[in-house]
């Protein structure tokens, strides 16, 4: 029962009144601004990311797991209650769960809210303790070919996730590889694009992109002329408990939600998307009210929910035992583990147990935390999402422009910040999403470098693509994906998920 | 509408990728950036063929502008974008020499400019209220290195 000794062991780190503090800070902190409406988990976890600097490794990152589902578990509330998703993955949520709320239902909401993810987390808290071990040794016979595969596949996926035009959101990822070589060369030495600036040397900063694109260009979206942001709490919260009826209703939804989830969250690129997308199609399939979905049904909240937060759980798989960050969020994780001192991949399980599997009992307490916390504090989320745009966005600002200064003591990282703010909302006008230019941003240098290494060992031939059989099956699969697109079942429903989104 | 240009969205997205993409491969010609061959890749290759990928998707996008009409782009949000970047900018240009006592408000009263319901009253309190919060928080509690009170006041 290694399981069982390895939980124990995570336990013994994870459950001191010092990370526990740390857990429960993470979780109401990211919920506090997860809550704000348009603020996703990326912008949150780049804004808050600073702050565990100071921390000791597993305190930071258990800190940061926190806050990742406090923010997305926040952003749910803000679908539910306002119609306003703060991310992808909670987009599905806003259609029934609005609805709900319309209806007076919204606690009940709320709590199908809770409980599916509070369900899911524990179950992709387990798959993730038993799948990660072998994974990451599975991890060690990946070759730069297969890395550079998985990479492409990510890429790939992120790519069909993406609103909009599909050639854009391809043209934003090659964009984001091409911005993420900029600074020194790793093979070579020299540098890169980097205009003799010598803050450009190390490159750009990950968190600097993501404040400017999701911070920055995301307020200037909402100072749009004609943009009222309408979203109003449409009733007051009364019953949070859900009738006898409503759980039996709930009960298979936020099953196959959950297995839905934590099998798609695994997928490089997908994160928590994919899952919640699918398990509402599949409960919309599936299930005997299925007219009833789109005017309130319970289930049209209880499986995304579900599957959001179980793939949250399983999105952390590739991180941690390939080191490949499969989505924005990701990546700041993984970039907190860099910064913290330790290369997030394979070796992390063997050589800092006491971390990985600290992190991993941490995501249970957290998401019990969450639980705990969020029922009883409605009232006051409430009140948050009611405070004035006029408010906030100033004080958003005010967190990017110190927040950012504080990640290198420089300027120039304001300057930065600002341009990307400036290019973000350029490019939302152009209707291309930035998430995927996001993730290629940081997979740019790792594809280079992985490359370089497969076509050395291959001699030059890049047939040795096709040759591995892991490769070749992350080939296959990005082919699948991509083709997936051109069907037009598919293409319909990819079409009408991110309509709401806009 | 006699612009030959059916969507101006797909003709500025192709016309930006074109100029990013050819930008950085004039940067690498002109920077000597070694090619190398697929074996020993040299700095310039990865770069190189992501440039040349980014040119043909800005083409195709180009191409398309003439053909598919497309959705208008709609209200810039002009306001927001000089109240928000501007001040940003000048926070970070300002902030060590007139620290945030100054710059804080700045950056909040300005921006806060830049929404219809701005009111003197409520934005003078938020920018009283931040500047307290960010100065308890990140410079005492974080210690996060700029001054309150800036270099040009002797701070």
């Amino acid at each position: 029962m290694e399981l069982i000794a390895n939980l124990g062991i995570g336990l013994g780190v994870a459950a001191t009144p010092i990370n526990l503090l740390y857990c429960l800070a993470g979780v109401f902190l990211g919920t506090l601004i997860g809550v704000l409406p348009g603020l996703g988990p990326t912008a949150t976890i780049s804004m808050l990311l600073p702050i565990t600097f100071s921390l000791p490794p597993v305190s930071a990152l258990i800190m940061l797991a926190g806050i990742y589902y406090g923010s997305q578990y926040g952003g749910s509330t803000t679908s539910i209650l306002v119609n306003l998703p703060g991310e992808a993955a909670s987009v599905v949520t806003t259609i029934d769960g609005y609805q709900m709320a319309r209806q007076g239902r919204a606690g009940v909401a709320l709590t199908t809210a809770a409980i599916g993810s509070f369900f899911a987390g524990t179950v992709a808290t387990l798959l993730l303790a038993l799948f990660a071990p072998p994974l990451a040794e599975v991890a060690l016979k990946f070759g730069p070919a297969d890395y550079f595969s998985l990479m492409v596949l990510g890429l790939v996926a992120s790519v069909v996730l993406a609103h909009g035009s599909l050639l854009h959101a391809i043209g934003m990822v090659v964009l984001g590889l091409l911005l993420g070589l900029i600074g020194s060369d790793v093979t070579s030495g020299g540098q890169r694009f980097t205009f003799g600036l010598p803050q450009l040397a190390d490159g750009i900063g990950f968190v600097v992109v993501a404040m400017g694109m999701f911070g920055l260009s995301e307020i200037i979206r909402n100072l749009e002329p004609g943009d009222d942001r309408a979203g109003l709490v449409t009733s007051k919260i009364t019953r949070l408990m859900p009738t006898k009826e409503d759980w039996k209703r709930m009960v298979k939804p936020i099953l196959r939600g959950t297995a839905l989830g934590s099998i798609l969250g695994i997928l490089p690129g997908s994160g928590s998307i994919l899952g919640s997308f699918a398990a509402y199609s599949l409960e919309k399939k599936l299930s005997k009210y299925s007219r009833e979905f789109g005017k309130g049904a319970i289930e049209g909240v209880a499986a995304p929910e579900a599957a959001n937060n179980a793939g949250a759980q399983t999105s952390f798989i590739p991180m941690l035992t390939l080191g490949i960050p499969s989505n924005p969020v990701m990546a700041l994780m993984a970039g907190a583990m860099i910064i913290q001192g330790i290369q997030p991949g394979p070796a992390v399980i063997t050589e800092q147990p006491a971390l990985f599997w600290g992190i991993i009992v941490s995501m249970w307490i957290g998401n019990l935390f969450l639980v705990i916390l969020n029922l009883p504090l409605i009232g006051i989320w409430v009140r948050i999402i009611m405070v004035p745009y006029r408010f906030l966005y100033p004080a958003i600002l005010s967190f990017c422009a110190i927040g950012v200064f504080s990640l290198n003591n420089s300027e120039f990282d304001i300057f930065l910040m600002a341009l990307f703010g400036l290019l973000g909302y350029l490019f939302i006008k152009l209707d291309c999403e930035p998430a995927p230019m996001l993730l290629a941003f940081i997979l740019g240098p790792l594809m280079e470098e992985y490359l370089r290494r497969a076509m050395l060992m291959s001699r030059g031939n890049p047939m040795v693509f096709l040759q591995r059989p892991i490769s070749a099956t992350l080939l296959l699969m990005a082919l699948v994906a991509i083709l997936l697109v051109f069907i037009p079942a598919f293409s319909k429903t990819r079409e009408e998920a991110f309509v709401d989104e806009g | 509408m006699t612009s030959p240009i059916r969507s101006m969205k797909e003709f500025l997205t192709g016309i930006i990728y074109m100029t990013i993409g050819s930008g950085a491969v004039l940067i690498s010609v002109l920077g000597d950036y070694k090619i190398g061959n697929a074996v020993k890749m040299g700095p310039a290759y990865f770069p190189m063929v992501l440039s040349f990928i980014l040119i043909f998707i800005g083409l195709i996008s180009l191409i398309r502008s003439f053909i598919k009409p497309g959705t208008p782009i709609g209200a810039f949000a002009v306001n927001g974008l000089v109240l928000v970047i501007i001040p940003t900018v000048l926070f970070g240009l300002l902030a060590r020499k007139l620290g945030i006592i100054v710059m804080l408000p700045f950056l909040v009263i300005v921006s806060s400019y830049a929404s219809r319901q701005f009111r003197w009253g409520p934005a003078l309190a938020l920018a009283v209220g931040m500047t307290i919060f960010c100065t308890l928080i990140f410079i005492k509690g974080l210690g996060v290195p700029l001054p309150i009170l800036g270099s040009w006041f002797g701070g």
